[in-house]
């Protein structure tokens, strides 16, 4: 007697891996998803990489800004990248066959996360070897350990985002309204200027945004002084974008499928 | 006894003010091949989403071996090849195929699904670069790759050349004789001829015919008589006449019917004046149309 339905692992891995060589070999996906950050370091960063950011001993620039575009970086993958590819594989019409499969549709939503949090983290390997053998970062181990868990983990609201913004913007729009929505918003939370340099309403803006609040708990991961309250207070902002992400996410996938499916 | 394979009761599907399918009920049995027949715009393709669940009726229900057919358990015995879906172009014909076969519980081997596509030359080619027709020998490998129980065919063989249709339509008989159930839509009298033991003549939503495909030819007109009269002509000059169909259109009489001796007597017995009378064979397409036409107007 065979089983009714087929194994949820196997499965399981097979998306995900499809779902990662789908992603890796589309160059514009791969190569803006995973050397950009690394080519921003070096554009911005290397070229002041030693200087100290306060009093000696402090953290050098070049750690510093390792921590901004490592937030940048796994922000870019999920809501950039991942987020056009969602509509883009609406736009071909990939979900009509996929609906009529056994594939559970929280196998594909799992696969699809499991695939861009490893094009997250490639994105991360590469702007950490820059950084370390260009950039002067030396970090501890642990540093290093905490840069990647907390890149990795404040990465997760912006799935959500991804997913949404996918599913909310067509085919031909997805690229405009994803840029317009995630460029100001990363030069709003202070990860390529400073925040004291931006206007004091940007400034006043900021701490409401996902990624300041991302980009907190990564630069305290390399001991970079960290504003708007306790780390703490940024894990249950992050917390709290997450769940509005995927409720986002959740109400933009059951919108577009009820007009296609009922 | 076991449920039918398929089955709708009573269905309806209602676009906003279009009824795309109005109260229709079936049984599919298991082994059986069956062609849904019908013009474009019949309902067809609603009849098989409502088979298939990825459409929700507005009224009655749909089962697949008697379970709700989005059950995961129905789904998995089933593989469903359709119109104007997309798959992912950056795969390989392989992985692809060895993907969608990890969604069943006992799927063929990659090259088994493969070949009964015939497509064992393109297995290591990306999909992108596929032409149409080897497309649509990938959607092929992809329904089969379950190797389901049922197997749904939305129009497969659109755009397909004479020569890909029929190795693809051998390909299904073949699928078909090791008893499996076939679901097809298609356009093509012909094609459903080749397959079908059993033809769902489907128009404006409603079978308007159910059953075998000799059946059906002997009742789709084969002939066309026509020709020009001075007299104006009205429907009740052509009450019981042997006639699928008749048009009037600038004092040219277009009548479609499968025995154009007797109509064409009685139409000089009830002294009717002709010129230009032709009598010729009416093409396949035509003649279906029309009876499909007729039929739904009684």
């Amino acid at each position: 007697m065979r089983s009714a339905t087929a194994p949820f692992l196997p499965m399981l891995a097979k998306q995900s891996w499809a779902e990662f060589i789908k992603l890796f070999r589309v160059p514009a996906f791969s190569t803006t998803s995973i050397v950009l950050p690394a080519m921003f370091y070096a554009f911005i960063g290397l070229g002041q990489a030693n200087q100290l950011m306060g009093p000696p001993g402090s953290v050098t620039f070049g750690e510093y800004f390792l921590a901004s575009m490592a937030m940048y970086g796994v922000a870019n993958v999920m809501v950039l990248g991942f987020g056009i590819s969602v509509a883009n594989e609406r736009g071909q019409k990939q979900d009509l066959l996929m609906q009529s499969t056994p594939l559970p549709p929280i196998v594909f939503f799992i696969a699809k996360t499991i695939s861009a949090l490893a094009i997250a983290f490639m994105a991360l390997v590469v702007l950490s070897l820059l950084a370390y053998s260009a950039g002067g970062a030396h970090l501890t181990s642990s540093q290093w350990l905490t840069l990647f868990l907390r890149s990795m983990l404040c990465s997760i609201p912006f799935v959500g985002l991804g997913f949404g913004l996918g599913y909310i913007a067509g085919p031909n729009s997805a690229p405009a309204v994803t840029n317009l929505i995630y460029l100001p918003t990363a030069f709003a939370s202070g990860l390529f200027f400073p925040l004291n340099l931006l206007p004091p309403f940007l400034q006043n803006i900021a701490p409401y945004l996902p990624l300041y609040r991302g980009a907190q708990l990564v630069w305290d991961s390399v001991g970079a002084p960290i504003t708007g309250g306790s780390i703490t207070t940024d894990w249950l902002w992050m917390g709290g974008y997450t769940i509005a992400f995927f409720v986002l996410a959740i109400w933009a996938y059951r919108r577009d499928q009820g007009r296609k499916f009922n | 006894m076991s449920a039918p394979a398929v089955q709708l009761e009573n269905v309806s599907k209602r676009y906003g003010e279009v009824l795309a399918v109005d109260r229709i009920t079936l049984a599919i049995e298991t082994g059986e091949v069956v062609a849904m027949l019908g013009p474009n715009g019949a309902g067809k393709t609603t009849s098989i989403s409502l088979m298939l669940g990825t459409r929700k009726p507005t009224s009655g229900a749909a089962r697949l071996f008697g379970m709700d057919p989005r059950d995961l358990k129905a789904r998995s015995r089933i593989g469903v090849m359709l119109q104007e879906s997309g798959v992912p172009g950056m795969l390989k014909v392989e992985e692809i195929v060895g993907l969608f076969g990890s969604y069943y519980p006992a799927p063929l081997t990659v090259s088994e699904a493969v070949a009964m596509a015939g497509l064992q030359e393109k297995a290591g080619s990306l999909v992108k670069d596929l032409s149409g027709g080897q497309r649509q020998r990938l959607y092929l490998a992809l329904a089969v790759c379950g190797n389901p129980d049922v197997l749904f065919l939305d129009e497969p063989t659109v755009g397909m050349d004479v020569e890909g249709r029929r190795l693809f339509l051998q390909q299904i008989g073949e699928f078909a004789a090791k008893g499996r159930t076939v679901v097809l839509t298609t356009h093509y009298l012909e094609e459903a001829d080749q397959l079908a033991r059993r033809v769902i003549v489907v128009d404006r939503g409603r079978v308007i015919a159910d059953s075998t495909p000799a059946e059906i030819k002997s009742r789709v007109a084969g002939k066309r008589i026509t020709f020009n009269t001075s007299r104006p002509m009205g429907p009740n000059d052509f009450a019981g006449l042997s006639v699928s169909s008749h048009q009037v259109a600038a004092g040219r009489v277009r009548l479609l019917t499968n025995e154009p001796e007797t109509v064409l007597r009685e139409l000089f017995r009830r002294g009717i004046e002709m010129t230009q009378l032709e009598v010729a064979g009416a093409d396949l397409e035509e003649a279906f149309v029309a009876m499909t036409h007729h039929e739904a107007a009684t």
